[in-house]
């Protein structure tokens, strides 16, 4: 009862490739100590569905459809701390490729000429988010108090970061730290 | 202080650097050792003065070092948190008027304009991005000119006219509608005489310009910038000429 408080930590990916995830896996024993200090919210690894109250909230992907607003708002709306991890966060990444193709024209490419298990078809039920005309970094449309890039950051960076974070300094990466590929 | 007076000087960032007549306050600054961030200059050309990544407060006021004449008595200020702020401001925008996708670049870890950006502690491009329509010509059989990464630093103009003789390349438009464009009647890199061996194919600063059949030779991670600073690495062919200027 009288235990600190754990960190309560959110993470997701957008329009990601979940190799940050991966390479936030890739702390590896260290992980033990991780969670030692913090808890996990809604994330990947506890498959809770929604975003509470949290300290951190760590997003991942840049936003390339309707869907990745309300996660991306839901988080910001729910984090103290709202960091955006990897390429595609902090620039659009590799899915910002298509930020200069029509829209129509990728889906005639991925669905029409070559047709999927259920022949040449566009995907069109409800469920599914409708995607934008352009992939956009999360800064672009909610407030970012950090930023850790890396395509993905490495295992050690990504400790680093998260050790800063947790114990109060500001976070600080070593020159060989900072990478953008 | 004031003991011999054999040669000009100016002063940077307190440090005393001589210099000769006619030299800038970068070609000073270049001999003496003292880096000053820069990504479109390049002692072997004309200096342009268009990146402004190498602007200095020169008694008081901002001027770019590659082009500005050393005076006797400058009393400069480089290495300033002020100075490399505006510097960081400058990359930044650089990165949102272009498509600088630094994952799915060839020349990532080998280009300057993330160099800078690594060298300046950039964490995001902090502006909104135009991410424009921008072309790639792959016409020429030996080169690739992927104009979403070409900034405009003109080294690839200046390397055309003044060292080849050809003129491949050239500066088109006013404002933020100006780019690069090559000098043939269809506009495409393959209806001209430029070739690999071609001193304008190797100063490419960022990946606009890359030789075909080159990918990933060197793996990333083991590039030139992944573990140098651009300090360092501009100031590597400085370092082996200096004996000159004895």
């Amino acid at each position: 009862m009288n235990e600190k408080r754990k960190i309560r930590v959110a993470t997701c990916s957008l329009a990601g490739c979940f190799g940050c995830h991966m390479s936030l896996l890739d702390i590896d024993e260290k992980l033990f100590d991780l969670l030692g200090v913090i808890e996990f919210d809604r994330t990947p690894f506890t498959d809770i569905k929604h975003c509470g109250p949290c300290d951190i909230g760590i997003v991942e992907g840049g936003v390339s459809n309707a869907e990745n607003v309300h996660v991306l708002k839901e988080f910001r709306e729910n984090c103290k701390v709202l960091v955006a991890i990897g390429a595609c966060a902090i620039t659009g990444g590799v899915p910002a490729l298509r930020n200069n193709i029509d829209l129509w024209d990728c889906f005639q490419e991925v669905y029409l000429y070559e047709g999927g298990l259920e022949g040449n078809q566009i995907p069109n039920d409800p469920e599914l988010p409708l995607p934008f005309d352009k992939v956009y970094p999360i800064y672009e449309v909610v407030k970012v108090d950090y930023f850790l890039p890396g395509c993905p950051p490495s295992a050690d960076t990504i400790w680093k970061f998260l050790t800063d974070l947790i114990e109060g300094r500001e976070p600080k990466l070593d020159y060989e730290m900072l990478h953008y590929d | 202080m004031g003991a011999l007076v054999m040669s000009k000087a100016i002063t940077i960032d307190g440090k005393s650097v001589s210099f000769i007549d006619g030299q800038t306050i970068m070609d000073a600054a270049l001999a003496a050792g003292v880096y000053i961030p820069h990504l479109c200059h390049n002692p072997e050309f004309e200096p342009h003065g268009n990146c402004k990544l190498c602007i200095v407060s020169v008694n008081g006021r901002n001027m770019t070092a590659c082009t500005m004449p050393a005076a006797e008595d400058m009393v400069v200020a480089s290495n300033t948190p002020e100075l490399d702020s505006d510097r960081q401001a400058l990359v930044q925008m650089l990165f949102v008027e272009g498509n600088h996708i630094c994952p799915a670049c060839e020349a990532s870890g080998n280009c300057q304009l993330q160099a800078a950006a690594y060298y300046l502690k950039m964490l995001s491009p902090h502006f909104m991005h135009f991410y424009p329509p921008r072309e790639v010509d792959a016409s020429h059989p030996d080169i690739f000119l992927d104009l979403n990464r070409c900034i405009l630093c003109e080294l690839c103009v200046r390397a055309s006219r003044e060292v080849d003789g050809k003129n491949v390349f050239g500066i088109s438009g006013r404002g933020i509608g100006t780019h690069l464009v090559v000098n043939a009647a269809s506009g495409r890199l393959g209806d001209t005489n430029f070739a690999v061996t071609d001193r304008a194919a190797q100063v490419c600063p960022t990946g606009a310009i890359l030789i075909k059949r080159q990918g990933y030779k060197i793996p990333i991670g083991q590039r030139t910038f992944d573990h140098k600073k651009i300090s360092e690495v501009q100031m590597e062919p400085v370092k082996r000429t200096e004996p000159e200027h004895e």
